[in-house]
């Protein structure tokens, strides 16, 4: 198939970028929607140009670094990651528009990739459980509940992708830091430290320039792990309890 | 670009989230209210004297403990806090969201979001107008677009109401308000951390469509009832 590919240009994080047009001939229905900007940057390259940079590193879906703007579709029209998404989604001579993750906190670095850092330091500020080093414990000393264990477990697949911020309205991270304060707050390893993991994610999630939740739930239809959007109730319920708990 | 640097000395009173929690109860404060305030109007369909009796009523509400319009002045006061309240958290978000994306996309499409959800803050402007106008219609100025008596409440929702253009901007304002808490009273349930299974976010989403066809419907009445010649003076 042929296409006409809108892509973002941007030679680094210090200059103007703009979006830029490019035909591509000869696309395989097959292809993933990287590797038909594979080939795209293969002619690119043949023709002495500079290559589009894009981000990815697994390309099944499980690490979380290949988000792309499709057709302001973050991931694009699929419930899956770019890496994942096969051109069949997509039709002979149309025209596709590619732009990096918009977002104050998430600055480009060069053309469509970005710098997540800030998730890495909402993390950092509470996602996460102290654990003594050592040989491991006996693995059913601690039980869990089973239904919490299958809640924790299923938004425990949030990869970190980001795709939740860029299709907000609002710029928010809210569905990223509820996924964490879910998974780790219904496990019993979790709960020593609920209440200062959730106050620190937020002002994390806030200093790092993020926005408010609006609660319209465009993050969740984004999301290639389909996270729900109770996590964010679940968020706020724990601030609450924190605040009420004095911290 | 944010600076990469970890936040110290975090308290969850300053957070987005706080913010958001005094956005809900001041909400919830206002449902209650318009609850409230509907279904005193609909004493106009049982005519002249009642309603005038109604208002009367209101102002002698909690007497003797209160002295005469003592209720009024406390729903005043608790109403005019809610309202500044509301506000500068609104206005406070929408700048943090205007700042959290300062390069828009090229090509954005909404998948999920309800028109009404999109429009909270135009919403909640236009609902503002609309109150600044109501406020001076039937509290502080008395004004009858009709240039008739002011000091009957009755006689004033009647000659308000029998100008179609009147009502006309009394509908739109309750589209308005409809859509507000088509949102907003399941937004702020989620804001309160009451949603956090499947079955309670669909609970939670129908109060909101509840909320907002009996308020904005049960308000419509009497403005269109007066307009059709059904109430009269
Ligand atoms: C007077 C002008 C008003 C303005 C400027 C305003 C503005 C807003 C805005 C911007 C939001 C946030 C929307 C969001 O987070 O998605 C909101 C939420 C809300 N508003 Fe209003 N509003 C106004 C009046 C009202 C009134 C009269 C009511 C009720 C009768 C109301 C009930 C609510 C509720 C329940 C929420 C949800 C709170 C939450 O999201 O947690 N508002 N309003
Ligand atoms: S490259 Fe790893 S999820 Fe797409």
């Amino acid at each position: 198939m042929r296409l006409t590919l809108n892509i973002w240009r941007q030679a680094n994080a210090d200059v103007q970028g703009a979006m830029h047009r490019y035909e591509l001939d000869g696309v395989s229905e097959d292809m993933s929607f990287l590797e038909m900007l594979d080939v795209l940057n293969e002619q690119l390259n043949a023709k002495g140009e500079e290559p589009i940079a894009f981000d990815s590193d697994c390309r099944e879906g499980i690490c979380g670094m290949c988000g792309l703007m499709i057709n302001g579709m973050a991931h694009g029209p699929e419930v899956t990651t770019t890496c994942q998404l096969h051109m069949r989604s997509f039709n002979d001579g149309d025209e596709i528009t590619i732009e990096p993750w918009r977002a104050e906190a998430f600055p480009v670095v060069k053309d469509l990739c970005v710098d997540r850092g800030a998730l890495d330091r909402m993390i950092q500020s509470g996602g996460y459980i102290s654990a003594n080093t050592g040989s491991a414990p006996e693995a059913n000393s601690v039980p869990a509940a089973r239904d919490k264990a299958m809640r924790a477990f299923n938004v425990a697949t949030c990869i970190g992708c980001g795709a939740c911020v860029a299709a907000c309205p609002n710029g928010s991270a809210s569905l990223f830091v509820g996924a964490k304060i879910t998974h780790l707050g219904e496990l019993p390893q979790g709960q020593p430290e609920r209440d200062s993991r959730v106050v620190g994610m937020v002002a994390q999630h806030d200093h790092e320039g993020f926005g408010g939740c609006t609660n319209i739930g465009e993050c969740t239809a984004a999301c290639p792990k389909e996270i729900p959007m109770d996590v964010i109730s679940q968020l706020n319920k724990d601030l609450r309890t924190a605040l009420k708990n004095g911290h | 670009m944010a600076s990469p640097t970890l936040v110290k000395g975090v308290r969850s009173t300053r957070s987005t989230i706080a913010l958001k929690l005094t956005m809900a109860l001041s909400g919830l404060a206002f449902i209650g209210f318009v609850l409230g305030h509907m279904y005193g109007n609909l004493k106009a369909f049982s005519g002249h004297d009642a309603f005038n009796e109604y208002a009367h009523h209101l102002r002698e509400l909690g007497e003797p403990l209160l002295p005469y319009g003592g209720f009024l002045w406390v729903m005043r006061v608790g109403l005019i806090v809610a309202l500044v309240v509301h506000v500068v958290a609104a206005v406070a978000l929408w700048r943090r969201a205007a700042k959290a994306r300062p390069v828009s996309y090229v090509a954005k499409k909404n998948q999920a979001s309800s028109l009404s959800s999109r429009t909270m803050r135009w919403g909640g402007i236009t609902i503002l107008l609309f109150l600044v106008w109501h406020l001076v219609n039937f509290t502080i100025g008395k004004v009858n677009p009709q240039g008739g008596e002011t000091n009957d409440p009755y006689n004033l929702l009647v000659d308000t109401f029998d100008l179609w253009w009147m009502t006309a901007i009394y509908l739109v304002a309750m589209v308005a308000l409809a859509m507000h808490l088509h949102h907003g009273t399941w937004s702020a349930l989620q804001t309160l951390g009451l949603t956090n299974t499947a079955q309670s976010r669909a609970r939670a989403k129908a109060v909101g469509w509840i909320v907002a066809v009996v308020v904005a419907g049960g308000f419509s009445l009497v403005p269109l009832f007066v307009l059709f010649g059904v109430i009269t003076k």
